[in-house]
């Protein structure tokens, strides 16, 4: 990156450092950080879409739709979240490729598992042998983050299905009077107010899902986790301009302060968060807001 | 081996093997963290002695190649689901992995494996032993009746043996060799064990196209010799070579 770094041997500390931290695989390491955010960027709508659909369909009065919701947060919320991920995301990838096998190569006669292959026409690869390697990392993310979203999902849906029951009957109960339809009262009236009761919960999930991206490198995709350990493994001088001995415990440090800053970034955040949607609640912190 | 000049065998190969098994992208496996074999370099990328082998064998039977990588644990079910197309991670062929997948020819002729420890007269037959998981060393050490450690990657077998978890690293020669070179601390013990039928390329037992376009380009890799410079350049003067 810097012109002086032809020829390492020669530099000593900050040189060295600097051109150490600016090799190609740190520029990969660093790349990894935007695979973490991005995945929080992306799992977090889409659990609480999740948990939304979750809670709403438990609260339902038709009875199967309430059964489907119950028995969504109560399947995913016993599982280990580990074993989900290991299943889940082997499962979903095959049968995706099953189903698109059955649309695309219906002349197919060979069984589709022989034994331990799992063996489905070329066409019908998702996504196909032929794709580059980003379409293959993508494809993987996409996996990810869905697999993510239904675990978070299941658990925001408890948070948001105590949320609603929160929200002080009398409220609906005005808002009847007022001759809202039931729909309504429950869009205009319980929906905007839950939200201060479920954030304590949504709050500690986030938190966990922080925690949690590391799992990205159980389902193989190469986040920091994978660079920190593949950086920190000793290096020797015939493969690396930059050999040195076993650094993991560095690196790993690095993950831990940075992880840290995460959850730190966000808890203020969330105070901001609590103050703002705390405005004209018949809650403590409301209470307080409007003698303020 | 940029300048390397594609033998008449070559040309004939790539001629019937141009689109074998209908693969018109070739996607090969690796770990990217057993030097000399495979690593990922300073920027990033797969080097490596496998890695040139890869893209010379590619070119000779006009394949389109590209480099994937994957966990050493995990990399045979994910040959056989089909996430890439050959494992060329330096694995030896043996019986127990050819019954679920099929190899071509080795391209590195049986070598020796050995034991790197802090002190060289470590107790091999009954103390600590490092070996990475599923390899050929670690069965070995299983049975030799010392106390098998094992590790999900090479580079962390290494380093039980320098903190002291583990008395010796048991592992390829070819491996260990520039480890042992550049530490003071470590040298070899005990004697070489002769171990595995050499090393190959897997192939899922269903795609037999490509293991026979990949088997004829090592032979001609075998034949004009360049396989040998290969090996030399990559493992040093006294690696086993072909005859």
């Amino acid at each position: 990156m810097f012109s002086f770094c032809t020829d390492p041997d020669t530099l000593n500390n900050l040189p060295w450092l600097a051109c150490y931290l600016t090799t190609g695989v740190h520029m990969k390491l660093y790349s990894s950080l935007f695979v973490v955010l991005g995945l929080l960027a992306i799992t977090a709508p889409v659990s609480l879409a999740f948990g939304f659909a979750g809670a709403t369909a438990s609260r339902s009065s038709i009875p199967p739709i309430a059964w489907l919701g119950k028995i969504y947060t109560a399947m995913v919320r016993g599982i280990p979240d580990i074993v989900f991920f290991l299943f889940f995301v082997i499962a979903l990838d095959q049968s995706i490729e099953w189903l698109k096998h059955q649309v695309v190569c219906p002349d197919w006669t060979d069984p589709i598992r022989q034994g331990a292959n799992f063996i489905v026409c070329p066409e019908a690869k998702v996504p196909l042998s032929t794709a580059p390697q980003s379409v293959h990392e993508a494809y993987n993310f996409t996996l990810a983050v869905f697999t993510f979203s239904i675990v978070f999902g299941a658990f925001a849906a408890n948070v948001l299905y105590g949320a609603m029951r929160a929200v002080p009957q009398s409220q609906m109960e005005t808002a009847e009077a007022y001759g809202m339809s039931q729909r309504q009262a429950f869009w205009r009236v319980m929906v905007p107010q839950m939200w201060i009761y479920a954030l304590p919960g949504l709050s500690n999930l986030w938190m966990i899902l922080i925690k949690a991206t590391p799992l990205l490198f159980l389902l193989g995709i190469e986040d920091i986790v994978f660079w920190a350990r593949e950086l920190g493994g000793s290096k020797t001088a015939r493969f690396s301009d930059y050999p040195h001995p076993d650094w993991r415990l560095w690196y790993f440090l690095g993950l831990l302060v940075f992880y840290l800053c995460m959850t730190k970034l966000s808890e203020i955040g969330l105070r901001r968060l609590t103050t703002r949607l705390s405005h004209g609640q018949a809650t403590m912190a409301g209470e307080e807001l409007r003698r303020a | 081996m940029k300048t390397l000049v594609l033998s008449t065998t070559a040309l004939v190969l790539s001629a019937s093997f141009a689109m074998a098994d209908g693969h018109s992208v070739v996607r090969m496996g690796t770990e990217g963290a057993y030097p000399p074999y495979n690593f990922i370099n300073d920027d990033g990328e797969v080097a490596g002695f496998e890695r040139v082998l890869g893209d010379e064998l590619c070119a000779r039977a006009e394949l389109t190649c590209e480099w994937v990588t994957n966990d050493w644990d995990s990399i045979i079910p994910n040959l056989t689901s089909g996430n890439y197309d050959t494992i060329i991670a330096g694995m030896s062929i043996t019986d127990e992995r050819d019954e679920v997948i099929d190899f071509t020819q080795n391209y590195i002729p049986p070598a020796a494996s050995a034991y790197a420890a802090m002190d060289p007269g470590a107790d091999l037959s009954g103390g600590v032993i490092a070996a990475q998981v599923n390899t050929i060393q670690a069965s070995f050490v299983a049975e030799s009746g010392a106390t098998l450690l094992e590790f999900a990657t090479p580079d962390e077998t290494i380093a039980a043996v320098r903190n002291g978890e583990a008395d010796a690293v048991f592992a390829d020669k070819d491996f260990l060799v520039p480890i042992v070179d550049e530490d003071a601390d470590l040298s070899f013990a005990g004697d070489d064990v002769p171990l595995g039928g050499g090393v190959g390329m897997g192939i899922r037992e269903t795609d037999g196209e490509l293991r026979a376009a990949f088997d004829a380009a090592i032979t001609s890799m075998k034949e004009d010799g360049t396989l040998n410079t290969l090996i030399k350049e990559w493992f040093g003067e006294d690696a086993a070579v072909y005859e």
